[in-house]
């Protein structure tokens, strides 16, 4: 502790150097935290499907609509212990920046599928009573501001665009789990079959099966029975359709690795300079120190703790400051990032890349200042 | 036998292919509490010889022993720690660290002891009252005369208690008011805390403050 100083007034001897050094340190580990976040709430997007419900789709394209008459044979196949549907909506509130995901289901069978939404009984009975009800994440109803029992509407490019859509909001539910979200929105199907012209017919049908050992059988017999018919089905579990739903976005792990990958080494260069020509500017004072006995291990481990100090305090800034701003303001990525948070494992990593942007940007000059020769050193600067 | 020994030294300086030898086979001999003073023209090899005192070079050939420390045999890591107890450096340029203060300065070399903050505090704030600065303790270089620095410097060298103060030109940058009161400062060091000292210098005014006047000149010392 006793070179603490001696480390502290030789980082802030460029003042201005060393702040744009540290923020551009804390920006590239905001940056880095970011996008491993994108990564790890996707992650957790696929660990919420249930293994015990499947999703049986269009076999295409889950934008190609199921008939509702496969519910009457769906229920009876072996395994399938219930069978309810969705389809999407995609509702937006005044703006399209407002964006969230609605979803029209069949209420009673979809909430007795999802013990995942904890809501009030009194709440659910009224949802389920109302043609025009919603349910919505209680996220959601913090982020507009919303109230139960209040009406709100919603438009969709897919479904009658050129007209409101009133909901009352009846019911709002809190996820057992983050990674479910809780900026959802739920409406009665029958409310969109009929406000839609009834061209409506099911987006996917959930299956809840007797066992998860079942699915293979289950999703076997289930393609196989509508094989060559006008909507060939695909059926997958939960957990898969979740999978399957998330790169839809592209190989997101690969890009943002990437883009990680590519900030890091250019923070790298950046810091590894900024040492540099702080080291290469005290040549004369690290050659008077070795004069007054410091040895070249001590002068190695000060300027690598000048440089660690640098970018840890970057990377507290960054960090930290990535899990503050994330976590205060509720970014959930529209919607696409239900539970979005900044794990502590992710705050921990960036910090250890901190550290190690630290030691690598220091090593070359703390080495330069270890190996300087002292005699010649004086000699050159008088 | 003498405090500080020099036997059979050379230096000889590679420059591309040509070898340059700035002295050979040198011997010196200085007693413990001996103020002597090394004259001779610029290039002569004065300071390349307190380098080698120092341990801050090698020589080419020869010994140098301290208080019967051999300085020519000593690792890099040994030369570190045997130069931060027995040898006080006073520079002809301060060489003082600017971004700390004459208190900060003067505690350098003890950062590298075991003493604890207590101590070095009453260690730094003797050694500035010795040289005449403890109420400019709180000030920076820049805030410092010329004179001042290099009592700040003196006061840096001699604050571990050094075996050996060798000082190279320290009053080369001074007016004649300065250098007077360093130089006097020095003497005070020898006589009253009977500091051994090697002054390098061509200035005669400096040369006659100490005990014996040695001459390095092509190579060749002299008394």
């Amino acid at each position: 502790m006793k070179y603490a100083r001696l480390v502290w007034v030789n980082m802030m001897r460029n003042k201005r150097r060393t702040v744009l050094t540290t923020l551009s340190v804390a920006a590239a580990l905001f940056l880095f935290v970011s996008l491993r976040s994108v990564n790890t709430t996707l992650a957790d997007a696929r660990q919420v499907g249930s293994e015990s419900r499947m999703v049986t789709r269009h076999a295409i394209s889950i934008v190609f609509f199921l008939p509702e008459s496969y519910y009457g044979w769906l229920v009876t196949v072996p395994g399938v212990k219930s069978v309810s549907w969705a389809e999407w909506f995609n509702g937006i509130y005044r703006d399209p920046r407002d964006f969230f995901p609605s979803f029209a289901v069949e209420a009673e069978s979809y909430l007795a599928m999802y013990p995942e939404m904890v809501i009030p009984e009194d709440q659910r009975r009224a949802f389920l009573g109302e043609r025009t009800a919603a349910l919505v994440g209680s996220g959601l109803m913090e982020r507009f501001g919303w109230t139960l029992g209040q009406t709100i509407q919603l438009r969709s490019p897919i479904w009658a665009p050129d007209q409101d859509w009133p909901f009352t909001i009846r019911a709002v539910y809190t996820p057992t789990n983050p990674s479910f979200g809780d900026a959802l929105f739920f409406f009665h199907y029958e409310y969109l079959y009929e406000n839609a012209g009834r061209r409506a017919q099911p987006g996917w049908y959930v299956l809840e099966i007797e066992d998860p050992a079942l699915a293979a059988s289950v999703a076997e017999t289930i393609d196989e029975h509508y094989r060559n018919s006008r909507a060939a089905t695909k059926t997958e579990t939960e957990r898969a359709f979740q999978t399957g739903f998330v790169t839809m976005y592209g190989n997101v792990g690969f890009l943002m690795n990437a883009i990680g990958l590519a900030v890091f080494f250019a923070i790298l260069l950046v810091a590894a300079n900024a040492m540099m020509m702080a080291a290469r500017e005290r040549t004369s004072e690290v050659a008077v120190l070795k004069t007054l006995g410091y040895s070249d291990r001590l002068l190695f481990g000060l300027v690598l703790a000048e440089a660690a100090t640098i970018t840890l305090i970057g990377g507290l800034l960054g960090v930290f400051g990535a899990k503050l701003a994330f976590e205060g303001s509720g970014f959930q990525g529209l919607g696409f990032l239900p539970g979005f948070q900044v794990k502590w494992a992710t705050a921990m990593a960036g910090m250890a890349i901190a550290l190690s942007l630290g030691l690598a940007s220091g090593i070359v000059p703390a080495w330069w200042a270890a190996r300087l020769p002292v005699a010649e050193t004086l000699r050159r600067v008088g | 036998m003498a405090l500080l020994e020099i036997r059979n030294l050379s230096k000889v300086y590679q420059r591309d292919s040509q070898m340059i030898a700035v002295f050979e086979g040198i011997d010196l001999d200085i007693e413990a509490g001996e103020f002597l003073v090394l004259m001779g023209p610029s290039g002569s090899g004065k300071t390349t010889l307190l380098n080698l005192v120092a341990g801050l070079d090698k020589p080419t050939s020869g010994t140098i022993s301290v208080g019967g420390a051999q300085v020519t045999e000593m690792s890099a890591r040994q030369l570190a720690a045997w130069r931060s107890r027995h040898v006080g450096f006073i520079f002809q340029l301060y060489n003082l660290l600017p971004v700390l203060t004459a208190y900060q300065n003067v505690e350098l070399p003890l950062l590298l002891t075991h003493l604890s903050r207590s101590e070095r505090r009453e260690h730094v704030m003797t050694v500035l009252e010795v040289v005449g600065l403890s109420d400019r303790a709180d000030h920076y270089p820049r805030q410092l005369s010329g004179g001042e620095e290099q009592r700040v410097a003196i006061a840096r060298a001699i604050v571990s208690d050094p075996t050996v103060i060798l000082a190279d030109e320290p009053t080369g940058d001074l007016d004649a008011k300065s250098a007077d009161e360093v130089l006097t400062l020095m003497q005070r060091l020898n006589g009253e805390f009977n500091k051994t000292i090697l002054l390098v210098t061509h200035d005669q005014r400096a040369a006659e403050r100490g005990h014996a006047i040695m001459h390095l000149d092509k190579g060749v010392l002299t008394g």
